[in-house]
């Protein structure tokens, strides 16, 4: 699955094992990743567009833009490029069914 | 001093913040420090999480031994508990003396008799026909990722933009293994050379720009023209441009991080008052203070927030901010003058580089209508030409017609592009448009927030 995501990691490949979900499949990150880099080493965006057609993959990585909060199955939505990743999240790239 | 110690809040804990600090705690006070970082350290010095095991050498190179005194610096008072770090913070807005801060999802209030403000700053976007795909970063993005995550933001990424940080997320890149696929640089030879007079100022970090760019050899690329992203469903497959030749050129790729030098962060100064004046240098409004850094009613501005003068400038700037700080409680503080002269040389060097690396004002204007101009809410720059056309061309008028600068964003990567535009339609300059008024909050706000109010 590692093969569809955006990022590459070049760095710091020994940290602790994350296990979370992501739209409902079981995916893996390490300690010290953020939501965004956990999800885009597997995955093309982390939310589907509000506005035109292009999903959305974070732009400024600094909590400056708000491109890339994101939907969990239960409870807030997260901004992904300043949350770390924990254990177990369940992670939603579009919005929950009961979203109002 | 009197029975209740003034509560002085900074906040923004990069260098600016950290020497603030510093000279604050000097003076006997307990300032409390407001952050979103997780760890003290700001953008340029940021720190990875706890666990990561590269050295500052390989995270900072050269500025590795600034990076770690004011890492260390700051780590020290807070653990001997004489500032309170709040980190992980956002102040979402600030009226009649107090701070509302967002932390732990929940919505507090912070009172303040000074309030020093070192907001820092964010890249400077100009938009590019195809820049609203996934994969399209910023330039800070790409360093951010690489420093604090250790990650590239894709497979075979292209640089576009122009400023000192587009080589330096180009080497930076290379050196840790990344595919950088071109470094585009939109100001040519001719207009970076004639920068070079206020660089003297600065002749190490000039050779060490030079030294870069020779180490990306081919990859760097002067005087472009960038006429936009090529895209699949996937994200970007090449960028189309222009050498300095005028051939038409495409160079493929799969992640594009574009930056023009930075844009001042100054949201909370402007709702904590301060006046504005447009500076031509730098295409865009900075706030105004006195040379310490005082911008009245007890709120000071220090570090690129203010001044776009990098780290070093943001060093002074914090403890003359807090200089000015102490002087007004009547509290004994440290000379001021050398910081006070170093700043001014930092300020001829800035500038120097600012006309060297300008703002694309022409590739701006000369956007085609269906290019997205704001790309939180897909705005194309025909919609905000046609604003102008019906309403003026006024900036916070354009906003409320065309909603350009409403967005997630609030305007921060829109609305210097949204001012040329509007000054291209209206015959004017940029700053003739008006400023686009900060509104608060900041920061989105969680509704779940406002439940918690205390
Ligand atoms: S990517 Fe900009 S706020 Fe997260």
């Amino acid at each position: 699955m590692n093969a569809a995501g955006r990022l590459v990691r070049l760095a710091e490949h020994d940290r602790a094992p994350v296990r979370f979900s992501l739209d409902g499949h079981a995916s893996d990150a390490l300690e010290g990743d953020t939501v965004l880099t956990a999800i885009l080493l597997s995955a093309g965006a982390v939310r589907a567009p509000e506005f035109g057609t292009e999903p959305r993959a974070g732009f400024c990585l600094m909590g400056a833009c708000q491109d890339c909060w994101v939907w969990q199955e239960d409870g807030p939505r997260l901004r992904a490029c300043s949350t770390p990743i924990a254990e177990g999240l369940r992670l939603l790239t579009a919005p929950p069914e009961n979203w109002p | 001093m009197s029975e209740t110690p003034p509560r002085v809040v900074i906040v923004g804990a990069g260098p600016a913040g950290i020497r603030a600090a510093e000279v604050l705690v000097a003076a006997g006070l307990r300032p409390t420090v407001i952050d979103e970082g997780a760890r003290a350290g700001g953008q340029i010095y940021r720190r990875p999480p706890v666990g990561f095991t590269r050295t500052p050498k390989q995270l900072y190179g050269s500025e590795a031994a600034k990076a770690k005194a004011l890492h260390d610096i700051f780590d020290r008072v807070s653990a001997e508990g004489r500032l309170i770090h709040r980190p992980r913070s956002s102040v979402i807005a600030v009226r009649d003396g107090v701070l509302h801060v967002l932390e732990d999802a929940a919505l507090r209030q912070l009172p303040y008799d000074r309030l020093i403000l070192a907001t820092g700053a964010s890249d400077r976007v100009a938009p590019i026909p195809g820049w609203q795909n996934p994969g399209v970063y910023s330039l800070g993005a790409a360093q951010i990722a690489l420093k604090a995550q250790g990650v590239a933001l894709g497979r075979r990424v292209l640089l576009a933009g122009s400023g000192p940080l587009l080589t330096l997320v180009g080497t930076q890149l290379l050196k840790a293994g990344a595919d950088v696929a071109a470094v585009l640089d939109t100001s040519a030879w001719r207009r970076q050379m004639s920068g070079i007079s206020g660089l003297a100022a600065r002749p190490v970090f000039a050779l060490r720009g030079l030294a870069m760019r020779a180490r990306l050899g081919g990859r760097y690329r002067a005087g472009v023209v960038l006429e936009g992203i090529e895209a699949d469903a996937s994200g970007p497959v090449a960028v189309h441009w222009r050498d300095a030749g005028g051939r038409n050129r495409r160079t493929e790729c799969d992640t594009v991080a574009l930056g023009w030098h930075l844009r001042a962060e100054t949201h909370l100064a402007d709702l904590a008052g301060c006046s504005f004046a447009y500076d031509p240098d730098w295409s865009q409004w900075l706030p105004r203070t006195d040379p310490m850094g005082r911008a009245g009613n007890g709120v000071y501005l220090a570090g690129d927030g203010l001044r776009l003068l990098g780290s070093d400038g943001a060093e002074r700037a914090g403890r003359l901010a807090a200089a000015a700080c102490l002087t007004d409680l009547g509290l004994p503080t440290v000379s001021v003058a050398a910081d006070l002269r170093r700043l001014a040389r930092l300020d001829r060097f800035a500038r120097g580089l600012a006309r060297a690396f300008p703002w694309p004002a022409a590739m701006v204007r000369a956007l085609p209508d269906e290019t997205v101009l704001c790309r939180c809410e897909g705005v194309s720059v025909g919609e905000l030409r046609q604003s102008v056309a019906f309403g003026g061309a006024e900036a916070n008028r354009a906003k409320s017609l065309s909603r350009v600068g409403m967005g997630r964003c609030q305007g921060r990567y829109c609305q210097l592009a949204g001012a040329e535009l509007i000054a291209a339609q209206a015959g004017c300059a940029p700053g003739e448009v008006g400023r686009l008024r900060g509104q608060a909050p900041v920061r989105p706000l969680p509704v779940g927030a406002c439940l918690h109010e205390g």
